[in-house]
């Protein structure tokens, strides 16, 4: 069975490459669906597969702008890129990243700062989930008391709409997003962009499970263009920080191919289930997998507080992001045979 | 409007120019390692390509900086292939919530 294993030129380790096309495949999936890079999924996967750690984030950066290529390209076609507000995203996210990464840096001069953020992000994950979960509480509130009175709902109503309140600022340049539908402050965007950048660059994180919740509830995006859009940004930033590795030598650049294989296709899937599953069943999943960071990320806190946990709360991490991985991607992979099935339904029905 | 993008747009190229570690996902900090790949059982494109890894970094990272995307579109365009096959309209979808 030695066909099966491959060896890293780099590293000099030999690694199960099915695993790696698998691991591609789950998040690619994950990814074009959710609009995220989702390292946190597939750090954990290398590492089960013995990747030398000091690869693992480099090779998975490097791999995630391929991947995050794929889902843009598709999600482009459908038209869920809105490269005008990306572009500007970009300007905001830099410089709020850089302000973050520079405070946590001066702030661990200062003192032990990690226990702060690992419980920051905690915090930030419980936000986010609550704030998707409400959301969907009172979409649906809504939806029953439009249908009570026999009114039908708009295709697309929601739930939280805290972003009205920031498009009735009209602080110039006031810039139209064609793709997205509406006309707000350039400041906005900027600014959002800003405080996710900035949360992102202090948590050590890419920023795509900040950024794409931040695109639906405080600049408006529906939920397909702040997927779509979220990933034209984990493209960019991806290659350059692939780049930034890489000439740390910390890329496995076969590795990375490896996993852009099973990664293409999975993108492919992820991308087309978003025709199939309409906003508010991303909007559910992505607060499930959420749910599913945040508990994995207390799991490691764990053994801080508690001695000798350390190998069961790893164990029991990994489980759980693993099995995450494998759930969503299999609700999505079902998702999108389901939905192509009834379109070919009904194209062979109309010939 | 023009010189408003004019300025965004070069602000975001010169950004991305400068700023490094954009994609941190979750973990450490990178430093300057100094690993040596082992060319002694290689041959053939693995050796050149270790060696190059050895011989300088920054060959190491243009290679790798073109190669990422150029593979992932040609692997996209394949995969897009593939999808087409399928029979379903793949440039348009409605846009609802729910």
């Amino acid at each position: 069975m030695d066909w099966l294993y491959v060896l890293m030129p780099i590293s000099g380790v030999t690694i199960f490459w099915p695993g790696l096309v698998i691991l591609g495949i789950g998040v690619g999936i994950i990814g074009g669906f959710f609009g995220m890079g989702g390292a946190w999924m597939v750090t954990p996967g290398l590492n089960i597969l013995g990747f030398p750690m000091a690869f693992a984030i480099g090779t998975d950066i490097a791999h995630m702008a391929g991947k995050s290529l794929i889902s843009t390209m598709r999600h482009g076609k459908f038209g869920n890129v809105d490269y005008r507000l990306g572009v500007i995203m970009i300007v905001g996210t830099v410089a709020g990243f850089e302000i973050g990464a520079q405070m946590i840096m001066w702030l661990e001069r200062i003192g032990k700062v990690d226990m702060i953020v690992r419980w920051m992000y905690v915090i930030l994950l419980i936000l986010i989930a609550w704030m998707v979960f409400a959301d969907v509480a009172k979409k649906r509130k809504m939806e029953k008391e439009l249908k009570a009175k026999g009114q039908d709902v708009d295709k697309l109503a929601t739930g939280i709409e805290w972003h009205k309140t920031f498009h009735k600022l009209k602080i110039p340049p006031m810039i139209h997003f064609k793709a997205a539908g509406f006309t707000c402050s350039a400041w906005l965007p900027i600014f959002i962009s800003f405080v996710t950048g900035w949360l992102a660059g202090i948590l050590g994180i890419g920023g795509g499970l900040i950024r794409m919740p931040a695109l639906i509830y405080f600049i408006g995006c529906p939920t397909h263009i702040a997927v779509g859009t979220d990933l034209f940004e984990v493209a960019i930033s991806g290659l350059y920080g692939a780049g930034t590795y890489t000439f740390k030598g910390r890329t496995e650049l076969v590795a990375a191919v490896i996993m852009l294989c099973g990664a293409a296709m999975g993108a492919q899937v992820g991308t087309v289930a978003t025709k199939y599953i309409k906003g508010y069943g991303i909007r559910i999943a992505f607060g499930i997998a959420v749910v599913g960071c945040c508990i994995s990320v207390i799991m490691k806190l764990i053994p801080k507080y508690i001695d000798g946990t350390q190998v069961v709360m790893d164990i029991a991490s990994t489980t759980l992001i693993l099995g995450l991985v494998a759930a969503l991607s299999l609700y999505i992979l079902i998702k999108m045979i389901q939905g192509a099935k009834q379109e070919v339904a009904a194209k062979k029905g109309r010939a | 409007m023009f010189k408003l993008w004019t300025k965004l747009t070069g602000v975001a190229a010169t950004a991305m120019l400068v700023i490094p570690e954009l994609v941190l996902a979750a973990g450490e900090k990178a430093s300057l390692l100094v690993i040596v790949a082992d060319t002694r059982k290689l041959s053939g494109w693995e050796a050149w390509f270790a060696n190059l890894y050895n011989e300088s970094h920054i060959y190491f990272t243009i290679v790798t900086v073109i190669a990422i995307p150029i593979i992932g579109v040609l692997l996209g365009l394949l995969a897009d292939l593939v999808m087409s096959r399928i029979g379903i309209d793949l440039k348009s979808r409605e846009l609802s919530e729910h």
